[in-house]
Order: C-alpha cells, then structure tokens, then sequence
C-alpha cells in the first residue's frame, strides 16, 4: 500500500471525528505557540540588554585613576591626578589590537545661549570618542585633531542641550558661552536616548580634550581613558599589556598597588548575556513541559480511538491489511496531529510574540531555531506518542477485533 | 474435477483452565471449484473456528489445510493477511462495513490492501457495485442504505478482488424475509457464475439453497449431504 493512501486515510479518519481532532491538537498548538511566545521574549530581553551595554561601546576597555594614598589616608578611586594624554598616547602606539583609544575628561558647567542656560556634562574629547562611543553627528562635523592641536573653542552638543538652549533652530555656527567663554558650536550630535542606567545621553557638551583641560579647567589629567579593543578574544591579553605599561610608565615595580584601574565591559556584557539566556531557556522549558503534556493528549485520544475502531481495524485486518499497514495508518494519523498542531502552533507563537511587540509590553526577536526546533519536537512527540497506541492497533487478533461490540 | 479447499485432519485445540478442548476434532473436508457449501450445526460445534480457519483468519493446531493447491496452515499472520486479501471474499451477518466511508469505498477497500491504485480501484468498485445492482448509491454512507442494500454492498466487496472462495457467516441472520429472498438470490446467481461459496448457517431453509450440505457436531463433520436434503439441525 502506497504511503500517500496511509496518508489520506489518516486524514479522513481525522476529519471525520473534527472537534476531537481540534481538542487533541490544542494540547500541541498551546505547546509550540508558548515555547515561541516564550523564546521570543526572552530573546527580546536579551537583545535589549545587549543593545544596552553595546551603546556603552563594545570591546571595550576602561582606565580610570586609582586612589592616592598619603602617609597611609586613601583617598577616593578616581582621585588620583597619575593618569595623563601622554599615557594614552603610549598605549596606542605601543599596544597591538587596538582600533580607538580616547583619553577623556569631564565637568559640570553652565551652558549660556543667550537668555536661555542649561546646566550640563562637558566632555574633553579626542577625535576618536565618536568611534568608541558609537556616535553619529545629526549635522555639522565632530571635533577634529586640529581643533585639540590647536585648543579650539569648538563643541558639539547633544540633542537635549540643542533643543534646551536652542529650540528648534538649528544651532551649527552658533556661538555658546562655556564657565563664560565663547564656543562655537561646529555640530550636534545624533540622539541616542537613554542608557541602560536610565541616564540621556543626548545630554552632553563635547569639547576638544585640550582645549578642556587648558581652557576650561585648568588641569594637566584626563579622567578616563577608553580604548577599543579590535575584536572580543583579544580584551584580556590588550588589558594585561596596558596594565603593563602603565605601571611601567608611572614607575610602579614589585607588588606595590596600581595608581589606575583597567575595566573590562564583557565581563559585565557576559554576566548579562548568561542570565538571559538562563532566563529565556528557563522560559522556554516551562513552555516545553506543556508541549509534553499536549504529547500524552495525543496518546490518550489515540488509546480511545483505538479501543473505538476495534471492530475497523477487525474488518480491515480481514479485508488483507498487514500489521503494518494498520501501524502506519495510525501511527500517520498522529503524526498528522503533531504536524498539523505544530503549524498552528507557529502560527499562535508568532502571532503572540508580534501582538505583545506591538503592544509594548516587551522588545520580542523571533528566530527561525526556536521555530524549527519546537515544529520538529511537536512532530515527534505525535511519533512517539503514536507508537504505542498504533502498535495496539496492529497488535489486536482479527478475530476478536470483528467479534467486539 | 479440481478441489479449492483441502483440509487433511485438522484440529484446533484450546488451553483452557488447564485442560484442553478440541474445537475441531479432525476435520478431513475437500470442497471442489465452484461448489456452493453450506455448513451446518449447533452453538459450540465448532462452526465458527472451521470458518474462521477455512477463513485464514486463525491457524489451526495440527493438520494440513491446502487453499488452491497451497498450503496455508503455518503462515504468518502477515502472509494469511494477503492470502486473505487475494483469495478469500468474507460476507458478515453485521455487514461489517466502515461507517465513516462511501459504499464506493468500501467495496475498494480489499483493493486498497492489494495495492491497486485509485482510479481502476475505482472502476473495479462501481463495477461490482453494478453487479449487485447498487450503482445509484455508491456515493451514500452506508448508514443511509438498508439492511438489505448494506449486504449488496459488503457482497460487491467479497467479490471485488476475485477470490477464490466466498465466505459467508450468517449472511441473512439480519435480514428480513425479502432481503434475505434477494440475497440468497444473489448467491444463487454468483453459484451459477461458478463461484465457489461456502455459507454458514443454522436454518434449514437457507442451506437448502446450497449444492451441498455439511452438518457439523462436536468438532467433527458428522453429515454431508447433497443439495436438496433439508437437515435437522438441532
């Protein structure tokens, strides 16, 4: 016998008994569609966590000064004046696997355009901050090597600070006042909205790095220095060889303690990713357990169906029908019920995941894996599940088969 | 004149609580081409185990049974299911049609099994369908038929797959007086066409019919007469 014949069998015996049919499949429908519902969300929150910290700069390696200690009284972390330009000068010319390094300072000032002020963070930058901080400028240029060559009053400003101080008109060649010296606005940075740590970052005044400490606040140290590393295999070994040279450079020999510290953002980017990803497989495995659920369904109406059909599978067996080809129609018959719940099921999941995207409620991503992994599981949950009713089925004497009532 | 059935001492013996029990106690029966059978006896003669071994739906214990020159006691269930499928056309007293498909399809059921590919399982169906005199209903469900029609129908199906033999269990016992007219007409009909029938049942009337009469009692053929003789059953 012809395996589409099993096939079609199979499915008239499905349609002919619909509403049970419907029910058995309910169990798989509401199966798949939570494990891609639940999937999709968790890789929804993982996605954002990612997005988050990547705008903090991927691959990225954070210096900050150490403490000072004075006849034994520490100070503060990032109280140490040690950290210089010259330092990350040094490290981008004699570390390999490095694509940006930029030293910054920072300070609050108040911003004055006109009759309007806004109080604000003003960056020194280097040229290179845009690559690190993934930045964009809206319109007008970033700050160049010759504005901190020359310690121009140049700045670009961030979105809110733009529409603070400027509203809607467009602020490039204005000229702002800075601690009351005159800058000249060259751009404005595109909006990047809020940090993972709920701060704006279009909240901001960038001014060249030198032109911040000479002009602006008198000091000789850089705050931070922020380097990217070229790719994520290499952020140990690029870490170690700044701690290196910097303890090098600031003549630091035997255990004595560093003057700087040398942060590490994948740690933290890792630490993320693994709770989310415990989260979403976490998600995902409740789900599962409801496809198993929906699987023993699938067993149980088979059972009934079986015990129902006695006396069919009595008069085919009569009729010339092999062991086999009882076991195949059966077995087909719930297979046809993983397929066909597993279809809907999809169907159900994505639609889940869109409508709670749509609502807000959560970031979803769908991805094919989930799809194709809980559609073949929910396939072979109705084999699995099949086979014992199915071998009954082949199993019965065709005798007492015709003889049952 | 060449023998369909040969059955040489066989014996069917069921275990039960310990002790046996011979269902048939040595049975020695040839039934030649197109000889109309009609097996007779009380409850617990052993009616039903011949027939269900003359059906190849059961083996016996010992003995030898040849179905067209082949011997069929010893095989497997698998292979008794295409003896089955090829050889034999069962006739039920419940019909035993599926519920849930046309009649159509349930005369091409045996052809299904024998891996005859739909359209000439369809062409054939209708035409034993015609035959019996039921083409007009071939598209209704055999809960829509009558008890009468419904045995046509399951008729139509035992000749489908031109078997050897016809088996029927009590075709009539379900059937008022005019059906049962039709249908032993039918059977009559299909004896003419040199069909090799073999019909079981108790009523004297029915197995006056056949060509020839066999009377079994414990186990053992204890009459076999030819057509014409009425027997007392009981």
């Amino acid at each position: 016998m012809l395996f589409s014949e099993s096939v079609q069998i199979a499915i008239t015996a499905l349609l002919s008994n619909k509403l049970r049919s419907i029910l058995t499949m309910l169990g798989i429908i509401i199966g798949v569609g939570a494990v891609i519902a639940m999937i999709s969300i968790g890789m929804g929150v993982r996605q954002n966590v990612t997005n988050s910290i990547a705008s903090l700069g991927s691959n990225m390696l954070i210096v900050t000064p150490g403490s000072t200690n004075q006849g034994g009284v520490r100070s503060a972390a990032g109280s140490s004046q040690k950290l210089k330009y010259d330092d990350a000068e040094a490290i981008k010319k004699k570390i390999k696997n490095i694509d940006y390094v930029s030293p910054t300072v920072n300070s609050s000032y108040q911003i004055v355009n006109g009759n309007q002020n806004w109080n604000t963070s003003v960056y020194g930058v280097t040229p290179e901050y845009l690559h690190i901080r993934s930045l964009s400028v809206q319109s007008g240029s970033f700050i160049t090597d010759s504005d901190l060559k020359s310690r121009n009053r140049v700045a670009v400003i961030g979105t809110t600070v733009a529409s603070n101080l400027f509203d809607t008109s467009n602020p490039v060649g204005k000229t702002i006042r800075i601690n009351n010296q005159p800058y000249r606005i060259v751009g404005v940075l595109e909006s990047k909205g809020q940090s993972s740590m709920g701060q704006d970052q279009d909240d901001m005044v960038i001014v060249p790095l030198t032109t911040a400490q000479e002009r602006l606040m008198g000091i000789t140290y850089v705050r931070s220095i922020n380097i990217q590393v070229s790719s994520s295999d290499k952020i140990e070994q690029v870490q170690s060889e700044v701690e290196t040279l910097l303890r090098q450079r600031h003549h630091i020999t035997g255990d004595k303690e560093d003057d700087f510290t040398v942060r590490n953002l994948t740690s933290l980017m890792e630490t993320m990713t693994s709770t989310t990803t415990m989260l979403t497989l976490f998600l995902g495995s409740i789900a599962a357990i409801s496809l198993i659920v929906g699987g023993i369904g699938i067993m149980n109406i088979m059972m009934v169906s079986v015990t129902e059909r006695t006396r069919e599978i009595g008069i085919r067996k009569a009729l010339g029908a092999t062991f086999q080809n009882i076991m195949m129609q059966f077995l087909i018959e719930s297979v046809v019920i993983g397929v066909i719940g597993g279809l809907l099921g999809i169907a159900c999941g994505v639609g889940i995941a869109l409508a709670i995207a749509k609502a807000g409620l959560f970031q979803t991503v769908i991805t094919a894996a989930p799809i194709i992994i809980s559609f073949s599981f929910s396939v072979g949950i109705g084999l699995f599940f099949g086979i014992y009713p199915a071998r009954k089925a082949a199993r019965l004497d065709p005798i007492e088969a015709l003889r049952y009532e | 004149m060449k023998y369909v059935i040969e059955l040489q001492d066989i014996k069917k013996i069921y275990h039960i609580g310990g002790e046996d029990f011979a269902a048939l106690a040595g049975i020695t029966l040839n039934i030649k081409e197109g000889e109309f059978a009609a097996l007779m006896g009380p409850s617990g003669s052993g009616k039903s185990t011949l027939m269900n071994i003359l059906g190849c739906l059961d083996r016996p214990t010992s003995g030898s049974y040849k179905l067209g020159g082949k011997e069929v006691a010893n095989l497997s269930d698998d292979e008794l299911a295409s003896v089955r499928n090829e050889h034999i056309g069962f006739v039920f007293q419940n019909f035993n049609l599926l519920s849930r498909i046309s009649a159509l399809d349930n005369v091409a059921l045996p052809l299904v099994y024998a891996g005859v590919g739909h359209k000439e399982r369809t062409r054939r169906a209708m035409e034993k369908l015609k035959a019996v005199g039921l083409e007009t209903w071939a598209h209704h469900k055999p809960n829509e038929l009558s008890g009468g029609q419904r045995q046509r129908v399951a008729i139509a199906r035992a000749l489908v797959n031109n078997p050897h033999i016809i088996m029927a269990d009590e075709p009539t016992g379900n059937l008022d007086t005019k059906s049962t007219r039709d249908i032993m007409g039918l059977f009559e009909a299909l004896h003419e066409e040199h069909k090799t029938i073999i019909l079981v049942t108790h009523e004297p009337e029915i197995a006056a019919c056949a060509s020839r009469q066999l009377l079994l009692c414990d186990g053992m053929i204890t009459k076999d007469a030819g057509k014409g003789v009425v027997m007392d059953v009981v």
